[in-house]
């Protein structure tokens, strides 16, 4: 029986192996594990705890058009090198490499289990694996029917796994560390989302992988239209988060993701580009990328590789929007007039079809903005528009958490220390959007890269196998600690007569509120078009230190709202350390991204090096330092 | 576009201890009326929070009743439009109606093998635990790609 409202029962439980998340890296790693576990002989217990239900968990939810990260015929040192110069020069090669020479495999897994990949003529129903050779839509991307993408992959997880070792609608609140040795992982604890229960996990080791974060910024719509942002609103920085409570050491927290869309429902572009060759124009139909070419030479090397940076894809649109010539067009009418030169009605009609496949797929809000607006692309081009940022570390972002890398790479000493994808706390692991200065990854390398932690977890469980973890926390006070705002609920409710108005609380919603305000207005969300300096930072820091108080006053009035306060609690930490890095790097490594006017240049002379900082939980603050950057492969080959 | 449920086909799930919609919806948005103390309709689901739906519409897909269907976003579409699916268990089916009346309607595949079939280690070998400090995957024995050599600059 679940205990009442306010006095949750308490599930104590321990395993050899915890997954939090139950996204594409947490279902890579349910997948590799079982071998790894027989081979160990089998006696290792594993226990994968998802906020949601795993068929639809994740940024894989709405499903995907395409698989963006399947190498084929290219080299894994190819690979490194575009992840490289995406992201401004500054990642870790050896996780790229690492991923590239694994990826593979786990698209070649997903199309065993059913997801339709598509090929090229000729080769239909020849699967990859003996060679098809799939229809691609960039350099690394291939086009799948990907509806079912990611109800497919947590088939097999589950399987794989066992039901039984599976809790859905759990939301893990924080990470414990090893009473005896803070340097361990020891445990996790959370609450149940249907019920009064309280879950506290002990394990040797933990994988970390519960997405990146939306929704610390104000979203360019806040009525209805607030739940769609680009990223998917339920991911909410508890990795980056619970990982700095926890002592973990993170990188690049500078780093964030704008994409341009189409506005409003921020559906994908790509098919537009790519299948259309459609032109992005101002208001007067001229091609930015053309006539603002010249600012790439602003930012060399970066901006002279044949496709450059997505951030200063982005720099040369903004010069439009900045100087008033706006609206920013997806010149649709162009392109497909142009194709009817060469094209029959029916094979327009068929790219027409995957046009709209691609909105389906994965942003189905978007087929419902341009049927509400009556968009016919053939008569009127449709707007394109930067969203607010987010933190991510496998999509086009490489913030997140430092972990250690493969050994036979050649990456310095101080980048590895013994098991893969280990974070520089023991027994912690991630994956996907967890591991900062790489990203790229995407779905299939999210995939892939759970599995590589999964493997080297067995092993860490393996030589640990006499330790037995021990929380450092009461479990007492855990409990107290997450149900708090229930507490400061039931204590206050009737000192009012509105229940939203209370002296006493906060409501989590109005919390998030003044959270998206503080860093919409100073640290370069869409109110500044993304630019900050020294002093909006100051005033940042200062309103985020009493939101950190007041968020002690959060309230719920039921577990639905104790889930919203919660998140809130890993979105503040996580803004926190985008702020702190932003303030350290004295630099604009990411015109497009976000603006420091006040150093509004790179500096590649002081700046070419990774910014890690780590949390420390007693006294609340942060710690940043610079961490020397190395090239593992030759980047000038972009150049030429 | 948030959803909303319709009061004419939704049956609670038949009384079932979870709903499909409260099951599937990640954000946590779905939620059984038992009562009818929230909505005035006793035993139906509602969208607790709708300017929180991202429109993934996986409770859309998963209603047995279709009962669920999304209202664009109202503080950004034009009232009028509907985008529905019908998903089965090889492809999908969706119709999208415009706001001035026009139709599109597209199918697309959705997996090619049957749902529950999927058997995750058939035909795999098993791992070799002397591997287990090397990169690589058990089902590769090594890397999958281990690439040119002489770009690994530092080795
Ligand atoms: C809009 C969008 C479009 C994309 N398009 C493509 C594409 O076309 N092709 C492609 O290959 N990739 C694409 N990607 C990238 C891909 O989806 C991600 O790289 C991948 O899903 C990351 O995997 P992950 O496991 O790190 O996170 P996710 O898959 O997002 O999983 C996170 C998991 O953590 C759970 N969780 C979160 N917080 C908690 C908590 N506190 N407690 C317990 N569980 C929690 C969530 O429920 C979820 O299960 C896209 C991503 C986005 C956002
Ligand atoms: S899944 Fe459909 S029928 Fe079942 S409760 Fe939800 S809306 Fe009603
Ligand atoms: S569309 Fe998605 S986010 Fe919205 S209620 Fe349905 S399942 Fe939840």
């Amino acid at each position: 029986m679940a205990g009442e409202f306010g006095n949750p029962e308490v599930v104590e439980e321990e395993v050899d192996i915890l997954i939090i998340g139950g996204g594409m890296a947490a279902c890579g790693a349910a997948y590799e594990l079982g071998p790894w576990i027989k081979a160990a002989g089998g006696d290792i217990t594993v226990k994968l705890v998802d906020k949601a239900a795993l068929d639809r968990s994740g940024a894989v939810a709405q499903g995907l058009s395409a698989i963006n990260t399947y190498l084929g015929e290219n080299d894994p040192a190819d690979y490194a090198r575009m992840v490289s110069n995406d992201l401004m020069g500054i990642t870790r090669d050896d996780l790229a490499y690492d991923l590239g020479r694994h990826v593979d495999d786990s698209v070649h897994l997903f199309e065993e289990w059913g997801l339709p990949i598509w090929k090229q003529p000729g080769d239909e129903g020849k699967p990859l694996v003996e060679g098809g050779k799939p229809v691609r839509s960039g350099k690394w991307q291939i086009m799948i029917n990907g509806e079912s993408y990611k109800w497919i992959v947590a088939e097999a997880a589950k399987k794989a796994l066992g039901m039984e070792n599976i809790d859905e609608r759990i939301f893990i609140v924080k990470l414990v560390n090893d009473k005896n040795d803070p340097t361990k992982i020891a445990g996790a604890v959370g609450f149940s989302v249907r019920e009064d229960k309280v879950f506290v996990y002990k394990a040797k080791a933990i994988l970390l992988v519960a997405g990146g974060c939306v929704n610390i910024f104000r979203p360019r719509s806040v009525g209805e239209g607030t739940g769609r942002a680009w990223y998917p609103v339920w991911n909410a920085g508890s990795t980056y988060a619970m990982a700095a409570e926890a002592g973990a050491e993170l990188t690049m927290m500078e780093n964030r993701f704008v994409p341009a869309r189409f506005k409003d429902g921020y559906g994908p572009v790509g098919a537009w580009f790519l299948l259309f060759k459609a032109k992005a124009t101002n208001a007067f139909g001229e091609v930015y990328m053309e006539t603002n070419k010249e600012l790439l030479d602003d930012y060399p090397p970066y901006g002279q590789a044949a496709v450059p940076a997505s951030c200063l894809r982005n720099h040369l649109m903004m010069k439009e929007m900045r100087e008033g010539r706006g609206p920013i067009y997806m010149d649709t009418p162009t392109a497909l007039a142009k194709l009817a030169e060469t094209m029959t009605p029916k094979e327009i009609k068929h790219l027409e079809a995957e046009a709209w496949e691609d909105f389906l797929d994965m942003c189905i809000g978007q087929a419902g903005v341009w049927a509400g607006e009556n968009i016919e692309p053939e008569k009127k081009p449709s707007e394109l528009m930067p969203t607010e940022p987010y933190l991510l570390g496998s999509h086009s972002g490489c913030c997140g958490i430092w972990v250690s890398g493969p050994e036979d790479v050649g990456a310095p000493e101080s980048w590895h220390w013994g098991y893969r994808s280990m974070t520089t706390v023991n027994g912690l692991f991630t994956a996907g959007d967890g591991v900062g200065a790489s990203g790229h990854k995407f779905s299939s390398g999210s995939h892939a890269e759970g599995r590589i932690a999964a493997k080297a977890m067995v092993k860490y469980v393996m030589d640990n196998k006499d330790y037995k973890p021990e929380l450092e926390d009461s479990v007492e006070d855990l409990v107290k600690e997450i149900y708090k705002p229930v507490m400061n609920y039931l204590e206050h409710k009737d000192y009012t007569t509105a229940i939203d108005v209370n002296p006493n609380y906060i409501t989590p919603k109005m919390l998030q509120f003044r959270l998206q305000k503080i860093m919409d207005e100073y640290c370069a969300g869409v109110a500044t078009m993304y630019q900050t300096n020294e002093h909006m930072l100051k005033v940042c820091e200062e309103k985020l230190e009493m939101l950190k108080e007041d968020a002690d006053k959060m309230r719920a009035k039921d577990l639905h709202e104790l889930l919203r306060a919660w998140e809130n609690y890993h979105r503040i930490l996580t803004a926190e350390a985008h702020l702190k890095h932003i303030q350290f790097r004295e630099e604009t490594r990411y015109p497009g991204f976000y603006y420091r006017m006040d150093k509004n240049f790179i500096d590649e002379e002081n700046w070419k090096c990774f910014v890690n900082s780590t949390y420390d939980r007693k006294t609340k603050t942060w710690t940043c330092k610079k961490v020397e950057h190395v090239d593992i492969v030759d980047k000038t080959k972009l150049f030429k | 576009m948030p959803t909303f449920v319709r009061t004419d086909k939704c049956d609670g799930c038949k009384g079932q201890d979870k709903t499909a919609c409260m099951y599937i919806c990640p954000h946590d948005l779905m939620k059984l009326d038992k009562d009818g103390s929230e909505t005035g309709h006793a035993m139906k689901a509602f969208n607790q929070e709708p300017e929180q739906c991202w429109e993934c519409y996986s409770c859309v897909k998963i209603c047995p009743q279709q009962a669920i269907e999304a209202r664009h976003y109202a503080d950004i579409v034009p009232l009028g439009a509907s985008v529905q699916p019908l998903r089965g268990t090889d492809s999908i089916m969706w119709t999208i109606k415009f706001r001035n009346g026009n139709m599109k309607r597209f199918k697309f595949p959705i997996r090619t093998t049957a749902e529950g079939s999927i058997e995750p280690y058939a035909g795999k070998p098993e791992a070799d635990i002397s591997k287990i400090g090397e990169p690589g995957f058990f089902n590769l024995g090594g890397v999958q790609k281990p690439g040119d050599p002489s770009e690994l600059i530092r080795k």
